[in-house]
């Protein structure tokens, strides 16, 4: 019995960690554009001889 | 002799044939330099890639005047357009509706290549938008925007951008609250498993109870987070002494807790959290499917998002960009070729030809001499024209007519949902229905009394009411913006359950804005075409496009002498013959100028002898014929119309003979109309597509913007349709009546799960077990049924 106890807390904790991670997705705003990045993943950067590389966007 | 073809062939840029112009370069054929240009500075930053994710992605870039974008020089219009700002970097957001397809995404998140001062650019298709971050020291807004021009990009920049705050904060807290039901609702079932699938009870009491408890603590965050929303509307519907849907929802959902908590705590039985939180959680998500809104589209527009910001100013030291806000009566203004007149004013010179079909629904342009007035909003076709302002922009008269407050006011009274009206029915039922069941286990087995009242406010779930409506408006709306006919939110619909009477504008509703014909009148040979057509050429009046659109295969010949006369017409010798194009009162010294010319006629002298005219008349949209036999089957139908073209036979034969055609009705009258509707109780759709519609559109019970680009201006309304789309209205109106019936149909069977479940609770035999069965069954096959029925309904109206 002390077992399922133990595996009770461990499934709670384990659902937790994802619905937490499913909660910080939604407030970084990965759900508010939803059809770009499924356009973004087919470009192929190779493309453009250059070396310039774009800077990391800062977060407001 | 320059054939005036590339006809068949298709701009490798742009991909419209390339009628006007065949420019070659590279072994490509464009349809204009413009085309030619961007391919241009694209290959040669090695960006030829664009071309390669999609067929012909370009844009042709419109033809502008060198100055067009001085007013971003100007240091406060730039602050109030930037995000952010500080001494290095600056952050920008742009709404460029020229955004379509995987390859703009792609040129315009690389726009650091072709100007080193952008450091990073991300960009959106759902809503347009591009947002930059640049280096304040070696490049601005100017040079920014000028770029994006150049490439077909151009951002559209109103005077709505100026003036409010950014905010573009989402709301995610119903994502959140779906979550956490979801995640409680998921993990409660688990823990129910034992002890549902146990027949006689889980031999370890104690395993059963640390179940219970942890479902307990898991179903708390959903009551207090999750379905708070429900209990707070229901305390104030009753507050306002009303019962709306939230009110027998917010029961069902307490009673499901309490009782439950109940149970547990004195050890009765496991409760019925599982429900409880399922319950919740479907519910949320049918709150989330009716969110649907366009995101693309706006539907709250006003005069703002129609303006420009600045106007180019003519003073003593030369011209100079000022911001339309700080116009003031007797400055001299430029206004060019398609831009907008900022304010009232007075003609001083130029040749003027202002379309005002968009303010007043007058659809001839009118052409204003020296000394004559102008008014606000009006767009100018001809050349530059000079103005001196006579008032303010937001004193302009058609301006202050839409700040009129019932224009702005929302006119709307108080929508009562099919659904709202049921839950009142629905409540008084089940309260009696407990009442007579106290009553008899009162007489019967009192021990019993509690168990059974509660249970029957337990199973008996209004969810099919409140999934229902979410689930059948929400899937009809969802295919009608596959139908190009977006609607603001999904409850617009039920509002077209019972319509009455519907009401037209003319111009640009049933009308096309762009594409006028051209009618002959006299004798003219194909030569004699092609030297009128050759002269029209050199004008900027889009009479002349018209005309050149209309006669194809024409060839062109050589002008000189070529001369425009303000009021008159245009003048020139061509392939050797003076040809004059104008007003019969400059061609005809003898005649007078005729009085009420229904449509503006050019008359046409070549070699000093007029040969005759020919004459512009606005045409219908294809297709409406069969849309409007079946409209008038069933409703009355109305036009009303700004135009001052009295007679239109095509237009009467199209709408019937019985409908009634009203000419010259200013917004007022159009507003005046719809409020007396509304006195009558007469229920009204409007479709109209100017600002000048837009007093109406607030004012019907539901209005409709019409437009041939969803990416232009339109007026604040509760649905905007793609004009190509307006045959189908007949079959969008039939089809919302037909989700009135799958609502009702689903109400049905959430009857039978209710009677089903209520004998068990009556009779005291509802246990945990059944109810969560019961629960989650009633709401899947509501929520299956709706949207598979609308679905088929949409299928049988021929809306795919």
């Amino acid at each position: 019995m002390s077992v399922v106890i133990i595996l009770l807390i461990a499934s709670v904790l384990v659902a937790g960690g994802f619905l937490a991670a499913f909660l910080w997705a939604v407030r970084n705003g990965q759900y508010d554009d939803l059809e770009t990045p499924s356009v973004r993943i087919l470009f192929d950067d190779a493309e453009i001889i250059s070396d310039k590389k774009p800077s990391s966007f800062p977060k407001e | 002799m320059k054939i005036a073809t590339g006809e068949g062939i298709i701009c490798y840029h742009c991909g419209q044939d390339c009628r006007d112009d065949l420019v070659q370069f590279d072994d490509k054929s464009f349809c204009c330099n413009g085309c030619r240009a961007v391919y241009g500075i694209l290959s040669e930053a090695k960006l030829g890639a664009y071309y390669q994710k999609n067929e012909a992605p370009g844009i042709r870039p419109p033809r502008v005047s060198a100055g067009r974008f001085e007013y971003l020089d100007n240091i406060d219009i730039c602050e109030k357009l930037l995000e952010y700002s500080d001494e290095n970097q600056a952050r920008v957001s742009f709404f460029i509706p020229q955004i379509h397809c995987a390859s703009c995404i792609w040129l315009l998140e690389r726009l650091y290549l072709l100007e080193p001062g952008i450091q990073q650019a991300i960009a959106g298709l759902p809503r347009r938008r591009l947002t930059l971050i640049f280096d304040k020291k070696s490049t601005n807004l100017r040079k920014i925007v000028e770029l994006l021009a150049s490439l077909g990009y151009e951002p559209k920049i109103t005077l709505d951008d100026i003036g409010k705050p950014r905010t573009q904060k989402r709301d995610w807290s119903l994502y959140a609250k779906i979550g956490v039901a979801g995640f409680s609702f998921a993990n409660i079932m688990l823990f129910s498993l034992p002890e549902y699938l146990s027949h006689h009870g889980i031999s370890d009491s104690h395993l059963s109870i640390t179940f219970r408890y942890a479902s307990l603590i898991l179903a708390l965050p959903v009551l207090l987070y999750s379905a708070g929303d429900y209990f707070r509307h229901a305390w104030a519907g009753l507050k306002g002494r009303f019962i709306n849907l939230n009110v027998p929802l917010a029961l069902g959902i307490g009673m499901l807790f309490f009782r439950s908590l109940y149970d547990i705590l004195f050890n009765i039985g496991p409760g019925y959290l599982d429900s409880f939180s399922g319950l919740v959680f479907f519910l949320l998500l049918g709150r989330l499917f009716q969110q649907k809104s366009f995101e693309k589209l706006s539907f709250d527009r006003d005069y703002k998002s129609y303006f420009p910001i600045s106007c180019v100013k003519k003073t003593k030291s030369g011209e100079t960009t000022v911001p339309i806000t700080r116009l003031r009566p007797g400055d001299r203004i430029i206004v060019r070729n398609q831009e907008l007149i900022p304010a009232d004013s007075i003609m001083i010179s130029g040749n003027a030809a202002i379309d005002y079909s968009f303010v007043t629904g007058e659809s001839q342009p009118q052409n204003p001499i020296s000394g004559q007035r102008v008014y606000a909003g009006g767009r100018q076709l001809g050349g530059a024209i000079e103005l001196d302002v006579i008032c303010e922009v937001s004193e302009s008269y058609l301006i202050s007519l839409w700040s009129d407050q019932r224009f702005v006011s929302p006119a709307k009274g108080n929508t009562t949902t099919l659904a709202n009206a049921i839950s009142k029915h629905f409540t008084a039922a089940i309260l009696a229905i407990a009442v007579v069941t106290a009553f008899y286990w009162l007489n019967h087995d009192p021990s019993k009394l509690v168990f059974a009242v509660t249970s029957i406010l337990v199973v008996a779930c209004p969810c099919a009411l409140a999934l229902a409506s979410p689930f059948v408006l929400g899937t009809a709306a969802r295919i009608w913006g596959n139908n190009r006919f977006f609607v603001r939110k999904p409850e617009i619909i039920e509002e077209l359950f019972r319509i009455d009477k519907i009401v037209f504008d003319k111009t640009g509703t049933l009308t096309h804005i762009d594409k006028q014909t051209v009618t002959w009148h006299g004798e003219f040979s194909e030569y004699d075409k092609s030297l009128i057509l050759s002269l029209a050429r050199h004008s900027t009046h889009p009479a002349s496009r018209i005309l050149a659109g209309s006669l194809t295969n024409i060839e062109l010949r050589d002008v000189s002498d070529y001369s425009e006369l303000p009021g008159k017409g245009v003048q020139g010798v061509v392939d050797g013959h003076p040809v004059k194009v104008g007003a019969e009162s400059w061609l005809h010294s003898n005649k007078r100028e005729s009085t009420q010319i229904a449509a503006p006629r050019s008359f046409v002298a070549i070699d000093e002898k007029v040969y005759g005219y020919f004459q512009f008349e606005t045409t219908l949209r294809n297709g409406l014929d069969k849309t409007f036999e079946k409209l008038r089957a069933r409703y009355d139908l109305v036009v009303l119309t700004g135009d001052s073209n009295a007679s239109s036979a095509p237009l009467q034969s199209l709408v019937g003979s019985e409908t009634p055609v009203a000419t010259r009705q200013s917004p007022f009258d159009k507003l005046d109309y719809f409020e007396r509707q509304r006195h009558e109780g007469t229920r009204t759709i409007m479709f109209g597509d100017g600002l000048n519609d837009s007093g109406a559109l607030r004012a019907a019970t539901v209005g409709i913007a019409v437009t041939d680009d969803i990416s232009a201006f339109t007026p604040g309304c509760d649905g905007i349709i793609d004009a190509e789309q307006l045959g189908k209205i007949d079959r969008f109106l039939a089809m919302a009546g037909r989700c009135r019936s799958v609502i009702i149909a689903a109400f049905a069977i959430s009857l039978l799960y209710n009677i089903i479940g209520l004998s068990f609770a009556a009779s005291g035999h509802l246990s945990p077990l059944i109810s969560a069965i019961l629960m989650p069954v009633s709401s899947v096959s509501v929520v299956l049924f709706s949207t598979i029925a609308t679905r088929l309904m949409a299928r049988r109206e021929g809306i795919a």
